[in-house]
């Protein structure tokens, strides 16, 4: 007997991993909810994925190779949450690839994230400084002390730690001469040896170690002063949470407008930012409250899928996939033509999320990808859904035809012009028989007809 | 007005990541110039003059081609008071004509909705690129956004023809209008009536297309390819919009700049080739814009963000010539002591392209009255 309602559990996977298949979820019901909230929360209490055995049969210089092996993770790894924190912190955080081509370096930074994701916010912030992608990527390989370059002072204060309107541009002048100094080995170069990865370097003769003053602050301040003095501003803690309710609850606007926008539920806002300071920045105590709350339960198909979201929760349902191999490329591909080119976001801005993933040109991608990666009935996601629907009885009426699709392709809740347009489709064919080998066939079909009209759907754009 | 009869057509093109305008229209006389950028700076005997105050970059050589023959109006000194160094507050800015408020519709959304109220054409305002840019959205108003204009089109690999109508039938159906399900389903159900709508015709574009033209491989220069192929197949769309990416120098920007204008100069004189070819150049003009210009003074390896900027009104229509000031050099006049100040507010230029040149009211639209500059032949 499930101890939690499926549909909870569905929606539980759908945020805090990348969805879950049918079976999956009737195992996952079995636990209480709190415990499935832990079991994402502990990492550590499931096997890791090992990159090396993706690499043995996914390996190549490109980068939608190394992105694809990330998605492999994201559709198979029993980490589900840690996978999803480092996309969160992708998202914020974003670094490109483009600039400087090394893939390494990417992975590296990638890697960190995901080890990382669920600790301390200072940690974070900290070696996310010290990364060498990011370093270069925000030019701090060229902030000296002689000639300050001021770009990762004001990303890190603009967009990765408290948004516009909560430091002066004095502020961003002193934040980076702090980072002055921190910087990268130059790797061996990349032919003909391949890539190396870069490590971090504190020069300490390019250090400009004067007085500075950073938010009302005053000292010989460094780098980790720095973080320290962002991380107990209440705008930092707001910002790091709105980000947060962003990518787990519900749609925010997008960021340039946080500081006129008021969020979308103050409430819920002040709760996580309340376990913020108690945690002090532990973002393992913030998302236990953020998991277990009533806003969280109740924001069921409200927020729009990402693109590499809608990628590998459509793989899942196909149940395709589950090896390592070469055909995994062509999934970054996919989510590359989407709008989400994973490792490689248009601008440190990230991605514009929510609303702004869809336009006529990414919906187009969308339904295509999902239509066409459920045509073909023998995957094993389609055999289970036709299996469970064969085993209804000898017919299905078109009413339970729409209805047993539309629950075992998530639960989704279909508004009424959905369910019209589905209800057209299972009574231009009446009932399902499974009686003889040709019934078995045509209805299989119609089965998997249905699979690819549910995942056209509006209500499958929202996770 | 343009003279071939048809109605007029802009073509929005954005140059993403702040271009540094210093270094695009060089003040290659003025010693102030060369006193700010020391490593970053375009030697005096490479610039390409226009007059003996400025000149064009060395690898802006088509586009100063075209600033020749009079096609191209250089704005010097556009942008808006108080600007924002920030470059997503500062598109947005540019996007929604709101300096204050953070504004949800877009300048060229709005002049959509005045160019066909009834929502006639899905495809009076087509995007090309990644993402719907901002300055195309409003609420109510259809606009087509195209990835891959190749590969445009709903449910095309279910192969069986009437198959694929039926489930087209279907799909119109789950996305017709939902009231009362909120602002996102809404918007949905319109992208997805738009998109049905719209992709089979624009997926005809490309096979009636043929040109001697051979735009570069670059993905500046096939957007504007695409751009051409559908203006060329003569659907309606009256404003086109897409963008060129890669402006945010703050690094390496001696090597990289000159790559970004060669592409950006190189596009645009093959698609205005290219459209004087098929004799449909008269009732176009283009608006090049970025979201801010650079620091006056270098870091050493590149510039940091500044304010006052430059944007490009080209086409055949077009006055050639300089237009505007350019934003005084003398330390003492630098907005926050150590940037451009602007001469022009955008929102005038905006006007222009509004009024001028589409014949549509521009006050409601870019928020107010602002001073307008005359850059079209009578």
């Amino acid at each position: 007997m499930a101890r939690t309602d499926l549909a909870l559990v569905a929606h539980l996977m759908r945020r805090a991993g990348f969805g879950a298949s049918r079976a999956e979820l009737e195992e996952l019901a079995e636990k209480d909810y709190a415990e499935l909230v832990e079991d994402l929360l502990h990492p550590e209490r499931f096997p890791e994925v090992d990159e090396n055995v993706l690499r043995r049969y996914n390996d190549g210089e490109a980068i939608d190779v190394w992105a694809s092996r990330w998605i492999f993770r994201m559709i198979n790894s029993q980490r589900q949450l840690q996978e999803k924190m480092a996309l969160f912190w992708h998202q914020v955080f974003a670094t490109a690839w483009y600039k400087g081509e090394h893939t390494l370096s990417m992975f590296q930074q990638i890697d960190m994230l995901r080890r990382l994701g669920l600790s301390n916010i200072r940690t974070i912030l900290i070696e996310l400084s010290k990364n060498p992608a990011m370093i270069f990527w925000l030019d701090n390989n060229e902030n000296h002390k002689d000639e300050p370059n001021e770009n990762y002072g004001r990303e890190l204060l603009e967009l990765f730690s408290m948004g516009v309107g909560n430091y002066t541009e004095d502020d961003v002048k002193q934040a980076a001469r702090a980072f002055t100094g921190w910087n990268f080995e130059q790797p061996i170069p990349l032919y003909p040896h391949g890539h190396y990865t870069p490590k971090f370097v504190y020069r300490e003769d390019d250090h400009d170690d004067s007085v500075k003053t950073f938010l009302g602050e005053t000292g010989r301040l460094n780098g980790e002063d720095i973080v320290d003095i962002i991380v107990k501003q209440p705008a930092a803690a707001k910002f790091v949470i709105r980000h947060l309710y962003n990518f787990f609850v519900a749609d925010e606007p997008q960021v340039p407008a946080w500081n006129t926008v008021p969020p979308r539920d103050p409430e819920a806002i002040e709760a996580l930012v309340e376990a913020y300071f108690e945690s002090g920045g532990e973002m393992r105590s913030v998302l236990r409250v953020l998991f277990n709350s009533d806003f969280f339960k109740n924001a069921r198909q409200i927020r729009v899928k990402s693109p590499v979201e809608l990628v590998a929760s459509t793989v899942k349902l196909a149940g395709t996939h589950r090896f390592p191999d070469s055909t995994l490329t062509s999934l970054a591909a996919a989510s590359a033509l989407m709008g989400q080119h994973l490792l490689n976001p248009p601008t440190v801005e990230g991605w514009h999320t929510g609303k702004e993933w869809i336009d006529g040109g990414s919906l187009n991608d969308r339904v295509n990808f999902a239509v066409d990666h459920l045509a073909d009935l023998d995957k094993p996601g389609m055999q289970a859904v036709i299996a469970r629907l064969g085993s209804n009885g000898d017919t299905v009426t078109p009413a339970e035809f729409v209805d047993r699709v539309l629950d075992l392709a998530g639960p989704i809740e279909a508004g009424d012009e959905t369910r019209d347009g589905l209800m057209e489709y299972a009574e231009s064919g009446g009932d399902l028989a499974f009686r003889t080998e040709d019934e078995r066939a045509a209805s299989s079909a119609r089965v998997g007809r249905m699979l690819q009209l549910v995942v056209a759907s509006r209500e499958y754009q929202f996770a | 007005m343009a003279g071939n009869g048809k109605p007029p057509v802009l073509v929005v093109v954005q140059l993403s990541g702040g271009n540094d305008f210093m270094n695009t229209l060089v003040p290659y006389t003025n010693p102030v110039y060369y006193d700010s950028r020391t490593n970053v700076v375009i030697p005096q005997d490479q610039v390409l003059p226009i007059d003996n105050t400025v000149g064009f970059h060395p690898s802006c050589g088509p586009l100063k081609e075209m600033y020749d023959r009079g096609d191209v109006a250089v704005v010097q000194g556009i942008g808006y008071p108080n600007s924002s160094r920030s470059h997503f507050r500062a598109m947005d800015i540019w996007h929604t004509c709101e300096p204050v408020e953070v504004g949800a519709e877009g300048w060229l959304g709005k002049a959509i909705r005045e160019i066909d109220p009834a929502k006639e054409n899905v495809l009076t305002g087509v995007n090309f690129g990644k993402g719907l840019p901002r300055a195309m959205a409003a609420p109510g108003v259809p606009v087509s956004s195209v990835g891959d204009l190749d590969n445009y089109g709903l449910m095309t690999g279910i192969g069986e023809a009437d198959q694929r109508t039926q489930a087209l039938d279907i799909f119109k159906r789950m996305y017709s209008p939902a009231v009362g399900s909120g602002p996102v389903m809404e918007y949905l159900a319109q992208t997805g009536s738009d998109v049905l709508k719209g992709a089979d015709v624009l997926r005809q574009a490309p096979l009636k297309y043929s040109s001697d033209v051979e735009y570069a491989d670059n993905a500046f220069a096939q957007s504007l390819k695409n751009v051409a192929r559908v203006h060329l197949a003569d659907l309606g769309t009256r404003i086109f919009y897409t963008a060129q990416g890669g402006y945010d120098t703050h690094s390496n920007e001696m090597p990289d700049h000159p790559r970004l204008l060669s592409d950006l100069s190189g596009a645009v004189s093959d698609f205005f080739d290219d459209l004087r070819a098929h004799d449909s150049s008269d009732n176009v003009a283009m608006l090049v814009f970025t979201e801010f210009g650079r620091r006056m003074k270098d870091n050493g390896s590149g510039t940091d963000h500044g304010s006052g900027g430059g944007a490009f009104i080209i086409g055949d229509r077009v006055k050639g010539g300089l237009y505007a000031e350019y934003p005084s050099l003398e330390p003492r006049e630098w907005e926050n002591g150590e940037d451009l100040k602007h001469t022009i507010d955008f929102r005038g230029v905006y006007g222009v392209m509004l009024e001028q040149w589409l014949g549509i009211e521009a006050a409601p639209i870019v928020g107010g009255s602002f001073e307008q500059i005359n850059p079209f032949a009578a």
